[in-house]
């Protein structure tokens, strides 16, 4: 006969799970309603889920209020923890969630928001990325993570396209192989330490002091491969140009964000700990993912004629820009890894808004692909506003001061001239200009270029509502006056980071 | 007002630009040049409220910006940004009065009064990341002036300097960051202020890198051999306010940067590095004098001569001595002058017949004297005729490195006498002799508009050639004690030798009198 179970309700403490329940159960309501009541407009649901949002985003201050008095919570069984990376993480998932589902509110029709399924797989996605960067866990992180996958799967084939097809299945079959790949490095943890806890596997392989390296060495394989696929770090980077093209603008720059500090996180509490107990190798192979991920990526970028493919390739540069961080592995270099990121979803989230507000329904005949270059020729005549934004966002992604991303670039350089990794450093700055090149490039069609005969500006605008400009104003402003935000940012990043222990 | 008169300097331009996008474009020419006159009025009065006698930082100003970080927006002047700041101004000013460019003239002076902002905002930053801010700042606008409004090769000439710009400076970005983090394992404190930088002794080899990585910046900035082949492209197709402001202010910042950061960060690497830049420099001078020489396109003779005369700049800096110092910093400003009138002068004779080759000009001096008059004179200050503004400086950078080495001296002095020549022969290819090409006959000479800007030029070259020294002394007062500081500092015999100690005189009576006791 099983003994019965007794566990108190209060050391459960079930308020760990408030901010992913939120959105959760904002799913469900969506469905009901639906189900309820067919045929409701789309401003409705965009609605309700900016309230859920906000809602989590609440709890998520609370958490952190919390955070600071108490320090790091656990909670259910000691699954979920919150600490200072799942709440920062947790803001920016969020947060750029915020920013991101007035996108839905675009002038032209488009098929996916239409239906109130995209909205609660949304939702659920949301839910998903919240429970894989607040646990250390393993078997949770993989439920989070495919919660959340399975979802960006649907949202993508949902902009229903012929690339948008293509995308949703490359981007599935990569993401359940890295789904298999992951599970296999969990098993073999798993056999090595009995435990699927990160502190626990740890704590077994510095006991034994890590005795079994060559299985260790198996199990690293296949994170390191599964999150290279998460994070497209080159060579698993082939899906992310095709997917970013297949999906609208407005979702690829969502992808190009949330999705990716996700796995920064769960990559940082598995390797963190791995390179500071001498994993040597894994030090090494993670130097050439940074080095092959920022330049391959950055040469790659030069030669594209769609903006979105090139800002595709820049987001997997900036992606193995950040991977930097975690191979440097101290807390200077963590809390400039989510500077970095808060700072990044601003520029990339407007610039990727830029290009959704000038989304055309059918292509003129000069336009070989929805975001060619050529559109953008002569801007500033037509359209100098939008020019200017744009261009701003530009200079961002390049990294010029005073705008927002340059002081991320400043603070991660930083951090590895700190911790003695100088050739990393000068190969980090020297990467920054080579992707000035492709930046500027778009900056010398818009503002040096004659316009295309024909084009009267309307089209840069086309798409725009006011919800899309307001978003795009709140992207430019924090790109502009990023610096003053940038003190406060720093010491409350670097408090979160430090007394997580990373 | 005086205590913010750096911000206010600074931002007046920024601010006057966003309103300008409200006027509307027939006006702005008028707007622009009225902002740009109260600017340099501005400037005008900081060189009175100056005071001559003190060596130090005047008009401090400080906030804090990331003091998590150790970045404050610290902002000052002394004896070496003052006249710059107010060369800056000027040329803005003249700049746009004498604008001749018609189309899209709304952009072109929003983006010229950016660009003063960020010229400003360089030559009076006193922390390492502010000046990097406007350092690089100062590329957006140059990058679009060049490339909207310049010739037909202008966009692969703009994105050049763009890209080589860019990659310099990031390298000195590194550069900053490791003598920030040497000075956070110095003191255990995040400082990128300049000020408190100079108080770091370092040790002789990482003051040889970290001086590499300053170089490379600064290099590509002057731009010194072999890293000068961006300028040729830029100023050729450049327009003329743009190739004015980027020889007159924008290349300064390089060597301007120099003696802020390199000469007192790292005295003993200066002197370690003193022969093989001066070689570089001596280099510099000859090389592009020839290929001067070569050149058909006038904008291009001048554009080569003033990377030439950018090489007697170098040599002064790295003299390391006051009067070599104190000569460059004056040639900056002679040569920001001379060729800044140089550019605004071909740019005339652009607008009049659109071609800048000389075989379409000859006997222009019978149908446009006052012209060829300014020329000429122009031409003469260039070759460093005495008493004109170049000469000072010449004079005196050649002097500092004359004690250093004799043989390069002799090597930089003759090359700039023969540098004579191929301005002589433009001279004669386009003046003398008889109009040949019909359509020469009747250009009309300099109008009012134009004198406007260049008879204020041809005052400042005579006037400061024959009497330098309103501008010199303070100056010297700067350089002075930016010298003693590099002495003391110095660590390395060689250095020690190097730079000489000016208070020496003040030592000898202090050991006679122990020795008396």
């Amino acid at each position: 006969m099983l003994a019965p179970v007794n566990v108190s309700l209060e050391s459960l403490n079930l308020m760990t799970l408030a901010p992913m329940l939120i959105p959760i159960i904002g799913a469900l309501i969506i469905l009901v309603i639906d189900m309820l009541k067919g045929g409701l407009d789309k401003s409705l649901y965009v609605v309700l889920s900016l309230l859920f949002l906000i809602m989590d985003f609440s709890t998520i201050v609370d958490a952190s209020s919390i955070f600071m008095k108490d320090g790091t919570l656990m909670g259910v069984f000691d699954v979920m923890l919150i600490d200072g990376l799942a709440i920062l993480s947790q803001f920016i998932i969020v947060g750029a969630s915020i920013l991101f589902i007035p996108l839905a509110l675009s002038h032209k029709r488009f098929h996916e928001f239409a239906y109130p399924e995209f909205f609660a797989l949304f939702l659920f996605m949301i839910g998903g990325f919240q429970f894989m960067v607040a646990t250390d866990n393993l078997i949770l992180v993989f439920v989070g993570l495919e919660t959340s996958s399975l979802a960006l799967y649907t949202l993508i084939a949902m902009h229903n396209r012929d690339k948008s097809f293509e995308a949703a299945v490359k981007y599935f079959t990569m993401g359940a192989l890295a789904a298999g790949l992951y599970s296999f490095g969990a098993m073999v943890f798993y056999a090595l330490t009995g435990s699927v806890e990160i502190s626990k596997i740890a704590a077994v392989l510095a006991a034994n002091a890590y005795a079994d390296l060559a299985y260790v060495l198996i199990g690293v394989v296949f994170m390191l491969a599964a999150f290279a696929f998460k994070l497209s770090l080159v060579p698993f980077h082939t899906w992310a140009p095709d997917v970013y093209e297949g999906s609208s603008a407005a979702m690829a720059g969502y992808m190009s964000i949330v999705p990716k500090i996700a796995a920064f996180v769960v990559a940082m509490r598995l390797f963190e700990f791995l390179i500071h107990s001498g994993v040597v190798w894994l030090e090494i192979v993670l130097y050439i993912f940074v080095i092959v991920t920022m330049t391959a990526a950055n040469i790659w970028a030069l030669v594209q004629t769609d903006v979105k493919r090139m800002l595709a390739y820049s987001s997997v540069s900036h992606a193995g820009f950040v991977m930097a961080a975690i191979l440097i592995g101290t807390t200077q270099s963590n809390s400039a890894l989510f500077l970095y990121w808060i700072l990044f979803s601003f520029t990339n989230l407007g610039s990727f808004s830029m290009l959704w507000i000038s989304r055309q329904k059918h292509l003129p005949a000069y336009q070989s692909s929805d975001h060619s270059y050529d559109k953008f020729a002569g801007m500033i005549k037509t359209a100098p506003i939008a020019a200017t934004i744009m261009g701003l966002f530009m200079l961002s992604l390049a990294g010029i001061p005073p705008f927002a991303l340059f002081w991320g670039k400043l603070y991660l350089i930083s951090s590895a001239v700190t911790s003695g990794y100088t050739v990393l450093a000068l190969i980090m700055a020297l990467n920054s200009a080579i992707a000035g090149y492709y930046y500027v490039k778009l900056i010398v069609f818009m503002f040096m270029k004659e316009p295309i005969v024909g084009n009267d500006g309307h089209m840069y605008v086309a798409n725009a509502t006011k919800p899309l400009r307001t978003i795009i104003g709140i992207a430019a402003i924090g790109t502009i006056f990023a610096f003053l935000a940038i003190n406060p940012l720093l010491e409350f990043v670097t408090s979160f980071v430090y007394n997580s222990g990373y | 007002m005086l205590d913010h008169i750096l911000s206010i300097l600074i931002f007046f331009p920024a601010i006057a630009g966003v309103f300008g996008f409200m006027i509307q474009k027939d006006s702005v020419r008028a707007y622009g040049v009225a902002v740009a006159t109260v600017e340099f009025a501005l400037s005008l009065w900081l060189w009175f409220a100056f005071d001559a006698n003190v060596s130090g930082m005047q008009f401090m100003e400080q906030l804090p910006l990331v003091p998590a970080f150790g970045i404050n927006y610290t902002l000052g002047v002394d004896g070496i940004s003052l006249f710059i700041i107010i060369l800056a101004a000027f040329f803005t000013m003249i700049g746009i009065a004498s604008l001749t460019e018609t189309k899209d003239v709304k952009n072109m002076i929003i983006s010229l009064l950016f660009l003063q902002m960020t010229m400003v905002g360089v030559f009076a930053a006193l922390d390492a990341i502010v000046f990097y801010i406007f350092w690089e700042l100062s590329l957006v606008p140059m990058l679009y002036i060049i490339g909207a409004w310049g010739g037909p090769l202008r966009i692969y000439a703009s994105v050049k300097f763009f890209l080589y710009t860019f990659a310099g400076s990031l390298v000195m970005l590194v550069g900053m960051l490791f003598m920030a983090y040497f000075y956070y394992q110095a003191t255990g404190v995040w400082s990128f202020a300049i000020l408190e930088w100079y108080r770091l002794i370092l040790p002789e080899n990482f003051q040889l890198w970290l001086f590499a990585a300053f170089f490379v910046g600064f290099a590509i900035k002057v731009p010194m051999f072999p890293f000068h082949t961006w300028l040729p492209y830029a100023h050729g197709q450049a327009p003329t306010i743009g190739s004015v402001i980027l020889a007159a202010i924008l290349l300064k910042m390089g060597t301007y940067a120099f003696i802020r950061f390199s000469l007192p960060m790292f005295p003993d690497a200066s002197a370690f590095f003193m022969f093989p830049i001066a070689i570089l420099a001596i280099i510099m001078i000859i090389y592009t004098a020839m290929v001067a020489y070569a050149q058909e396109d006038i904008k291009q003779v001048v554009a080569y001569s003033s990377v030439s005369h950018m090489g007697v700049i170098i040599l002064g800096t790295f003299a390391l001595n006051v009067e070599g110092i104190s000569g460059s910093i004056f040639l900056m400003i002679a040569h920001g002058v001379v060729s800044g009138a140089l550019f605004l002068l071909v740019g005339v004779i652009y607008d009049r017949r659109h071609t800048k080759m000389m075989n379409q000009f000859g006997g222009l001096a019978h149908v446009m004297p006052r012209y060829a008059t300014i020329f000429g004179l122009m031409l003469m200050a260039s070759v460093g005729m005495p008493l004109t503004i170049n000469f000072v400086g010449e004079f005196l950078s050649l002097l500092g490195f004359y004690q250093q080495s004799h043989v390069l001296t002799i090597l930089a002095g003759t090359a700039i006498i023969v540098g004579a020549i191929y301005m002589l022969a433009a001279y004669k290819k386009m003046f003398f002799g008889t109009v040949t090409i019909e359509e020469n006959r009747n250009l009309p000479d300099v109008n009012k508009r134009e004198l406007l800007a260049l008879i204020p030029l041809s005052i400042i070259t005579v006037w400061l050639g024959v009497y330098p020294n309103p501008v010199l002394a303070p100056i010297n007062k700067s350089v002075e004690s930016i010298v003693q500081l590099m002495h003391d500092k110095s660590i390395t015999e060689e250095a020690k030798s190097r730079i000489p100690n000016l208070v020496q005189g003040i030592e000898i009576t202090r050991t006679s009198k122990e020795e008396a006791n």
